[in-house]
Formats: structure tokens, sequence, C-alpha cells
């Protein structure tokens, strides 16, 4: 098995196959991370650069221990060493890391669509892992994927997704992600945090976080960027802790087996009180270890020995 | 004396009220009769030296059209244009009279760099090259430029273009002072506060992308204010690339009420949406942005009702290293000159508007709302023509452009309509035998 695709780029772009096809596969590596020789040698010789033009702690080491436990080489540059400083261009950045003959290269880019770009100047596979507010798929993959083990299926689920949706590409993915796999996804923020059409992309929206937690499988709460207050896109902190942040009192109009998701890094008694981050329907830490089988399923999906047969 | 003669061609000139088969008689370099071909004795003896004679059988014959927006990028981003690529570029689109911005490096707010770009134009252009004067000292919007030196020197209007007025105020006092000389003021009506860092129209496109939108207000808003002003102060007000509905609207209302206000719009905001911009292609990525299709319809039906006057390219070259990068840090602009007709005919024959507004757009009405005697074949007008083979389907291959930029929205599209032969001041200047 294999996506028959060399890069992935948006959950946008993927059948509800394909979606499932990622999932399974990433089940079927779970149990590595769980070994004490957590390490298969199923992508020995393959080379992934991990190309991070954002600050991430999680995201890249999620996708430098995936890459290690397939037994592939990984490789990190990020913008403070490299020549990225030196005004070189994206273009001759990308051409410059493929002579070295990478299988594939992971990036993250603050501009939507520069994942995009790359994927058509390189041969070698391209991961997102997070452009700008456009996507961020193996986000969502390794969402659905918590969600999945959980509730044992998607179909039929209420989703809610909470706080700024306008400047977030893990709402975006989930979205996709979600809905098409056949479940209902409400998104939920302040006005000045909701894009213009974003319905558009399959989701209800209510600007009451109430309506949107009101009888939910999941609530997924995003993390709220602090400097947007200064943009004024919320008045202040404590007033958006208020009406959006999520604890006991606003929770308890969910589904009673409900789950709680934040990709993370949480901003404590922000957007999520502490109670509800370290509560029993949290899965927060599970996601953060799903991520790793979510992402070697995606490596062994774009570079793995069946895609050389092709 | 040279004479050219172009034969049996469809003359088509809104400005004279022209239609049919004419026969057009150049003597030096101005346009000395036109004459129904039906009805045309005149006898040309074959061999007299210094007479060159065009068959325009089959084919259209126009005034050489006139683009009141164009950056021809020189002095200072060699680069990307310059003034002898720029109006090859114009030549070969069939327009013989371009406006350059004032937007070069050192900026056109003085006579120097005025008499500069006309001093080159002469040296080496292939078209009428007719500066615009910046409004400001380095299109800071602070201080204004000296106008009557401006003016002396060849600017025939006045523009920031490519910077937004900010201050209500300066804008005031500049359209107030260019009373003194009827030069109209160009404006880039657009509050850049509100548009902020956007890369696109903010819109469901935008959203699906993940990119910053311009929402329309950030147009309409300052279109009001530029009218209200204009109405004030009673100065000659010419909105540039008009984008929106709400300012289409808004330029009627004017107009009705009186107030002297003029407008353009682009090939591209006549013809593409913000769809176009889902594969984040840089070539569709230009100030204002591709807006959504009520947009476009309005402005369509503002072309047809008059409330558009013109057409204008906003020909902006970019090169690689400006649009082969990633779609936000990527530069605003596209190329136009080269295929602006031939979308515009696109337009005619998707029956947007008739063939003559089309024209009329092109040519008498850019030159009004300027103040030039340009685009017509009137007796005594300077013979500036250009001859169109509508029948003709070609492919816009950026690598054969004649523009040193190849930043098109266009690349690979097959369009009807080509020129084949302009002719300025009585020169073939593009499409010689």
């Amino acid at each position: 098995m294999r996506l028959e695709r060399k890069d992935l780029l948006a959950i946008r772009d993927l059948t509800p196959e394909e979606i499932g096809l990622v999932l399974s596969t990433a089940a079927s590596f779970k149990d590595v991370s769980e070994r004490e020789i957590k390490k298969v040698p199923t992508l020995r010789g393959k080379t992934v650069i991990n190309l991070f033009y954002e600050p991430s702690t999680r995201t890249r080491t999620s996708f430098e221990i995936a890459a290690k436990r397939m037994s592939a080489d990984a490789v990190n540059i990020s913008v403070s060493t490299s020549s990225v400083v030196k005004g070189e261009t994206l273009k001759d950045t990308a051409r410059n890391l493929e002579a070295m003959r990478p299988d594939c290269i992971v990036v993250r880019h603050a501009s939507p669509g520069t994942p995009q770009m790359l994927a058509g100047y390189l041969e070698c596979s391209v991961i997102n892992a997070g452009d700008g507010a456009h996507e961020h798929p193996s986000q969502a993959l390794l969402d659905i994927f918590t969600v999945l083990e959980r509730k044992k299926k998607i179909k039929g689920l209420k989703v809610a997704i909470i706080g700024d949706i306008a400047h977030s590409r893990v709402a975006r993915s989930n979205i996709y992600g979600f809905t098409k796999l056949g479940a209902e996804v409400v998104v939920s923020g302040p006005p000045t945090m909701i894009p213009p059409g974003i319905e558009g992309l399959g989701c209800g929206v209510t600007t009451d976080p109430l309506e949107a937690i009101k009888g939910a499988d999941v609530v997924m709460m995003l993390r709220i960027q602090l400097e947007r207050q200064r943009e004024s896109f919320f008045p202040t902190v404590r007033e958006y802790s208020r009406v959006y942040g999520l604890d006991e009192e606003k929770l308890s109009g969910a589904k009673k087996d409900v789950i709680i998701l934040h990709p993370g890094p949480i901003n404590r008694g922000v957007e999520i009180a502490s109670e509800v981050a370290d509560g029993p329907y949290s899965l927060i830490l599970d996601q953060v270890t799903n991520g790793v089988a979510v992402r070697m399923a995606l490596f062994y999906l774009l570079l793995g020995a069946a895609r050389e047969e092709a | 004396m040279k004479r050219l003669v172009i034969k049996g061609g469809r003359v088509l000139d809104p400005a004279a009220g022209l239609d049919g088969a004419y026969n057009i008689y150049v003597m030096g370099g101005r346009i000395a009769s036109v004459k129904p071909t039906d009805k045309d004795t005149t006898e040309l003896v074959p061999g007299v030296p210094d007479l060159e004679v065009i068959d325009a059988s089959g084919l259209l014959v126009v005034p050489g059209l006139v683009d009141i927006h164009t950056h021809l990028r020189e002095p200072g981003y060699e680069y990307k244009e310059t003034i002898k690529t720029g109006t090859r570029a114009a030549a070969a689109g069939g327009f013989t009279t371009v406006l350059c911005m004032a937007n070069t490096d050192p900026v056109n707010d003085n006579q120097s760099v005025t008499r500069y770009i006309l001093k080159k134009a002469e040296a080496e252009g292939s078209a009428r090259v007719l500066p615009v004067g910046a409004l400001s000292f380095g299109l800071q919007g602070e201080r204004l430029t000296e106008m009557a030196e401006l003016k002396e020197a060849g600017c025939v209007a006045l523009s920031d273009d490519g910077m937004p007025v900010v201050r209500s105020s300066f804008m005031r006092r500049a359209l107030e002072y260019s009373l003194l000389f009827s030069l109209p003021v160009i404006t880039h009506a657009e509050d850049p506060v509100l548009s902020g860092p956007g890369a696109m129209n903010e819109g469901a496109v935008s959203t699906m992308l993940g990119l910053t939108g311009v929402p329309n207000a950030a147009e309409d808003s300052m279109v009001a204010r530029d009218i209200m002003l204009a109405e004030l102060t009673g100065a000659r007000l010419h909105v540039a690339h008009v984008s929106t509905r709400g300012a289409v609207g808004l330029i009627r209302a004017a107009k009705e009420r009186g107030v002297k206000v003029t407008a353009e719009a682009t090939p591209h905001h006549l013809t593409l949406t913000d769809e176009a911009v889902s594969g984040y292609e840089t070539n569709f990525k230009m100030n204002p942005p591709l807006r959504s299709r009520e947009d476009v319809e309005a402005l369509r039906q503002g072309l047809r009702d008059g409330t558009i006057d013109s057409i204008a390219t906003d020909h902006a070259p970019q090169s690689i290293i400006e649009k082969d990068v990633e779609f936000s840090k990527a530069a605003n602009g596209v190329v136009g000159l080269e295929t602006a007709f031939s979308v515009i005919y696109g337009l005619v024959e998707e029956g947007v508007m008739t063939l003559e507004r089309a024209i009329e757009a092109m040519t008498v009405k850019p030159s009004e709302a300027m103040g030039l005697d340009t685009g017509t074949l009137r007796v005594g007008s300077s013979a500036d023509i250009t001859i169109i083979d509508l029948k003709k389907s070609w492919t816009v291959r950026p690598e054969n452009f004649c523009s040193k930029s190849r930043n098109t929205p266009y690349a690979g599209k097959e369009l009807k309509a080509r020129v084949v032969k302009t002719i300025y001041a009585g020169e073939v200047v593009y499409g010689a035998d």
C-alpha cells in the first residue's frame, strides 16, 4: 500500500480512502514506539530534511523522531542556522538541498502555499508541516487518529473547534479531514477571528461557544496568539478567556464522554483552564504520542518500498 | 516628404464617428486625409519614392491605442523594464501613447527626472511616452511637488500611484493646487491601514488559501474620500485601476451629480477573479487584487455604461527575483501591454460590449481623461494607427514578449485578435514587413 502521490500538501486534496490508509498504517506503527527497541528498518537509507522557517519544537521533533524510528536519516534546518538569513531565495535553498539527494523535505513556512511551490520545483517528496494559515495536514491526521482511537468511529460525531479560526491552519485541515470522514464540524470564535466564507469549507459557524460545545463529542481548542490583542482581534486576554476559554462549566453542555484536543502549545488559563487540560477528558498528550505514529505512516506511505516498485 | 497609405481596411474611429471602409493618407507624420474606399479616385503611381502602401483588406484600422497607466521602470529598475523595451511592448500591443507612472528610482518628482525620461523616450522609444509626475516628493504623501515645473518639463498628469495618499489633508491640498495647471490627479485609492499585509482579495478564496485578504472597503472608502475632495475642490480626479463594485457605484453617483471624475479598469480586473489565485501562482498577484465575480460583473457594467471611461493596463513589469518566491513575499503587478487588446476583444466576442465601445475606451476616452489630443484619426492628428487582424488567434508565450518581464496572468492562453502593425507618427514601429 502507498499513497498515489508524491507529496502531502493539504487535507483538502485527500480522498476519504487516502485518509483511512494513513490512519490504519499509523495504527500498525504505533506499537513500535512502545517497544524497547523503538526502531524498524523500513526506511533505511532514506534521507529526510526538516526545513523549518518558523520556530517549532513539537512538530519538528515529532517528524525527526518519526523518521529515525523508521531508520531514515533526518537532518534539521531552521532559519537561524541556515543560509536563509543570507538572503537566499526559497527556490535556491530548496534546489541546493535537493542536490544532496534527500528523499523527502518536510517544510514549515509562514507563507501559505510555500509547500505547494516547493513541490512544483522538487522531485523528492514534500510534506507540509504547516504553511501560514493554510493547512497543517499531519496535525489533522493525528487529531483524527486520536479521536478514532477513543471513539472507534468518526462518522456522525460532532466536533467543535474553538478559537482563532482566521489564523489557524489546524482548524482548516481539521474541518476538511473530519467532514470528509462524515463528522459534523462547528467552528466558534469572536467575529474578528471568523474568516469570511469559512462555511464554504464544509463546517457550521457560530460565535457562541456554548452553542458549538452543545452535544459535542470532541472539543478542539486552538492556541490564541497573545499578540493578536495588539492587533485588536480581541480586547484583553481576560475577556477572551471569560468568553471563549474552556472551563468545566462551559464543557458541561457537551456529551458526557466528550474528549478535549489542543494542538499545543497550550496557554494555561487563557484558552483552556488547567482543570480541563489536565482533566480526564483531555487527550492532549495522546495527540503528541500519536503524532509520531502518524508521521511514521506518512514517511512510509510516501517513501516506502511499495513506492519504489511503481 | 514621406507618405503612407493604408488601403481597404475597416476604419473604426469613435472620436471621428467613422466606421467603414476608408483609405487613410499620411503625410509628414500626420493624417492628411481619410477617404471612403469606394469613392477614392486617388491614383497611386507605383514606384514613387517615399511612398509606402499598406493593404489592410480584411483588417481593422483604429487610432493608435492609448494607455494612461503603465510602469516603464526607468530610471532605477532597468532589470524589470526600460523605456526602450516597455515602448516596444506598447507598440507590439498596438499602443502608440503611454503614460508612465512616477514610482521610479529616483521618483519622477522633479523636472530632471521628467526630462531624462523624455530624452530616453525620444532616443530609444517606439511610442509616445508621457510622464506622470509625482503628487508628493518621494511619494511620501507629505510635501507637494513643484507642479509648475513638472508640467513645463512635460508631465501630463500627477499621481503617487503605487503609494496610496493616506493623509486626507494632503490630498485636499494637492487637488486644490492642481487647479493652477488643470492637470488631472490620478488616485491609487486604497486605505493601506485597512489593507494591511493583505496579499489577495478578502473572501471565501482567501479563507480557503489561508492568505490575508484585502477587503473591498479598503478601496471603496478611499474612492469615496477622493470623490468628496474632488467635489470640495473642483479639481479633476481620475481613479486608477477600479476593482470593486462599490467603487463603480460611487463613481457613477459622483458623475451623476457633476463631479469631475473619470475612471479606468484593467483588462485583468475585467476578466479574472480571485479564484485564479487558488494555485498560489504569483502572476495573479497585483494591487488592487483580483476580486469576486460580482465585482467583475459590476466593472463590466460600468465599462458598458461609461461609468468606467477607459481601459488601462497598469503594466507593471516584475522580474523573477520578485515573482518566483513565496506568495506573501512576491511583488504585486502584471504586465499587460502586449495582451490588453486581445483580452478586451475577448469581452467583445462574449457580448460584454461593442467593438466600438472597446476602441473608444482604449483611444479617445483615455485621451480626454488626460487632456490629450491623441486617440483619433481626424485630419491633422498625429498619424498613430493600429492595424488589427480580428480573426487571428494566438497563444500567449511570455518568452516571446518584447517586454523585459514575463509576469503575465495569461501565459498559455489562446486569445483572439492580433495586432499586426502599429504606426506611430507615420512610422511603422511594429510589424514592419
